[in-house]
């Protein structure tokens, strides 16, 4: 598929700009209509599917008793993977995932990692041998922009209503309980993505705003001892950011996520 | 875990380094004769090498854009560059900052000059002690000035990260590992613009205001150098030309 | 670079009223209109440019050259050949075959197209005997020297027929391999010593000494 930028598309997109308004009728710094529903999966530990538009994205939570890495024998692991299913957009193709899904699935693991949202020390069954890994497993369904964010949530939603195999260790064999509890979640990492068009920066852009975009930046917050730390962070795309776009992208992005996360603790919607 | 101190109380770093100080950082550029552009850094114990081609024809043809040129950047670790062997094969790693240093790369290049064609960028790490992709972005903007291709600007790019509650300047290996933060960006000087930026760990807002400036003033010191090392390049082959 | 009311001309570009080089090169102010002359880079074709050209690639009425530049180049066979091509008959490889080199004018180039080429008008066409070096293409003006000073030197001294084609390859053509070879190498000397003053005279003493 070509990527040439519509210009007509963006000169209009640029031009509504001008007085805070966008194509979708949404103020620059609106989200999309949000739909969020968890447990929608029964054989999966923890699901969730995140309706953000039109940006449809499942993630699937499944448990594996593994190997510990050697420099932390003893905690467990969180593995991300997302597939850009072919059903989901014109532009994706079938076969392993490619530099964008790589790269989303690395932001989303990045924000989970630097907020040390999971307590990994937890999810150790015999320290140095056995471990669980926690796999996030995210699909996209249908590609109307602003992936990352529709992802991020969709993975934090799945992991929150994750129940935790119980084990017993007998004589070193590890026995799977058919008992569960909570993942042991300490924080919520949220992830607010940012495209900017000329000078204007817009919150959670959709599939248009995306085709014409400079570039995109995706700030993650998350609150710790009463106070808003910045947990991961990503520009993307060709384009350029002046240092003043990114402070504004940041506080924005600080606003926005606190927002989202008061819907997510009052259950979606 | 028992790690050993990664600042001393005399606020050295494990190197000697003051918190704001910069490793030696060497350039070398043309050190390739295939490539049509190339430079090598050294940039403390981490050693790159960056080779370009272009602008040619794009390979495989259907990569061709009619209105400009196309970049593509292979990031590339040795197996030997690392205290255990890595996997010659791609990682998820790799793949991902093969894609963010190209997308630092590109706003600096005037891609619209050469509608159809390519710039291929491939960079091996020799050896890695932390900031490559630093290093490989501001060794690759060399490398493109070296082929000639036209950019606006060159690209300068280092690390900030938090350890042990201080914002360091210039991050090498362990204290990426051990640190609580980690925040490469890339720039073009000039112009005051950001074509890189990532960011892993946690910081807070003033934290991260803090280490943008310092980020900033490394990337100035990066962009002296680079510029030191191109002209001293081609001082000699601008002599040859004034005599025409 | 420069600030205020100039224009911008080859590898300058302006933001408000400041200029900017896009390359590593020399400036250069006349009319009011800066341009950067490059020490180092690629070639870029221009209409009316004699170049020479390697056959890579056949198509069945064309042929495809490598000439240098960023996008390859077309030779057309009725822009080649005589006569027009028969394609149901005639094998397009049976008068050029890849590999072969070409000297040839540049008819068409916009950055947009292939450039087009012709071999056909006078001292054009397939390259037939001689040595082919290769030189960066900035350095063209250098081999040639002022008012074609360098070139006739070599000519001179060397008995050698030497054509530059301005993507930097260079046909010699003369009654011995070793008078060839002579001129090649101080074509390389050129190129890397073009740096140090009095060029003209270290050719001049090399071609002597070595005859």
């Amino acid at each position: 598929m070509s990527n040439i930028v519509p210009s007509i598309k963006k000169r209009h997109i640029m031009a509504l700009a001008e007085s805070g308004k966008r194509i979708d009728g949404r103020g620059l710094t609106d989200m999309r209509k949000l739909e969020i529903r968890t447990n929608v999966l029964d054989k999966a530990e923890g699901s969730a599917t995140v309706k953000l538009g039109d940006t449809y994205v499942i993630a699937g939570i499944k448990f594996e008793i593994g190997d510990p890495f050697p420099d932390i024998p003893n905690e467990g692991v969180i593995s991300v993977n997302a597939e850009f299913l072919p059903l989901a957009s014109p532009t994706f193709e079938s076969g392993p995932p490619d530099e964008r899904a790589i790269e989303l699935a690395r932001i989303v693991d990045r924000a989970f990692r630097g907020a040390k949202m999971i307590n990994t020390q937890r999810l150790c069954i015999i320290p140095g041998k056995k471990v669980w890994i926690v796999w996030v497993d995210i699909f996209i369904l249908d590609h109307c922009g602003n992936l990352i964010d529709a992802s991020a949530l969709a993975s934090l939603c799945a992991l929150m209503t994750t129940k935790m195999p119980r084990t017993e260790v007998i004589e070193n064999e590890v026995k799977v309980l058919n008992e569960y509890v909570p993942l042991p979640i300490s924080n919520l990492p949220i992830t607010i993505t940012l495209a900017k068009i000329g000078d204007k920066l817009f919150v959670d852009p959709s599939l248009d705003e995306e085709e014409v975009m400079d570039c995109r930046i995706s700030v993650a917050f998350v609150e710790k001892n009463g106070q808003e730390h910045i947990c991961a962070m990503q520009k993307g795309g060709p384009g350029i950011l002046t240092p003043e776009e990114l402070m504004r992208a940041v506080e924005i992005a600080k606003v926005k996520s606190q927002e989202l996360r008061k819907i997510v603790l009052s259950g979606g919607e | 875990m028992g790690i050993r101190k990664l600042i001393s109380e005399d606020g050295l770093r494990i190197d000697g380094r003051r918190l704001d100080e910069i490793r030696p950082i060497r350039f070398k550029i043309g050190v390739l004769k295939n490539a049509d552009g190339s430079a090598y850094v050294e940039w403390g114990k981490t050693k790159i090498l960056v080779g370009v081609y272009g602008p040619r024809e794009a390979h495989p043809k259907h990569l061709a854009v009619p209105d400009r040129c196309i970049v593509q950047a292979r990031y590339h670790m040795a197996p030997f560059s690392v205290e255990e062997r890595k996997s010659p094969a791609p990682s998820r790693r790799e793949i991902e900052l093969s894609k963010v240093i190209r997308e630092a790369l590109e706003p600096a290049i005037f891609v619209e000059m050469f509608p159809r064609t390519t710039i291929d960028i491939f960079a091996e790490v020799l050896q890695a002690d932390g900031s490559t992709r630093c290093a490989t972005i501001s060794a690759a903007s060399l490398a493109l000035a070296d082929a000639g291709i036209p950019m606006r600007d060159l690209v300068s790019s280092i690390a900030v990260a938090k350890v042990e509650d201080q914002i360091v300047l210039d991050v090498k290996d362990e204290e990426d590992k051990h640190g609580s933060a980690d925040m490469p960006i890339a720039i073009m000087p000039s112009k005051n613009v950001i074509t890189l930026i990532q960011m892993d760990g946690m910081l807070t807002y003033e934290e991260f205001k803090k280490a943008f400036e310092l980020a900033k003033k490394g990337c100035m010191e990066v962009y002296k150098k680079q510029r030191e090392t191109l002209e001293s390049y081609f001082k000699e082959i601008k002599v040859g030309l004034e005599n025409v | 670079m420069a600030e205020g009311k100039y224009e911008a001309g080859d590898n300058v570009y302006r933001e408000d009223n400041k200029f900017y080089s896009t390359i590593v090169g020399l400036a250069e102010l006349r009319n009011n209109v800066i341009t950067v002359i490059p020490l180092k880079g690629f070639y870029i074709p221009s209409i009316g440019d004699i170049v020479i050209g390697k056959i890579i690639d056949v198509i069945p009425t064309a042929w495809i050259l490598d000439i240098r530049a960023p996008w390859n180049a077309i030779l057309f066979a009725k822009e080649y050949l005589s006569k027009p091509l028969n394609v149901m008959k005639e094998d397009i490889r049976s008068f050029l075959d890849v590999g072969e080199m070409v000297m040839a004018k540049v008819t068409s180039f916009d950055r947009t197209k292939n450039p087009l080429l012709n071999a056909k008008g006078q001292g054009l066409g397939k390259i037939q005997k001689g040595m082919i070096v290769e030189v960066n293409p900035t350095r063209v003006p250098r081999i040639i020297g002022k008012k074609g000073s360098m070139i006739s030197l070599l000519k001179k001294e060397s008995g050698c027929q030497i054509y530059v084609g301005k993507n930097g390859r260079i046909l010699i053509s003369g009654k011995s391999r070793e008078n060839e070879i002579l001129v090649a190498e101080a074509i390389k000397k050129i190129e890397l010593e073009a740096h140090i003053s009095g060029l003209t005279d270290r050719i001049h003493e090399f071609l002597m000494k070595r005859r």
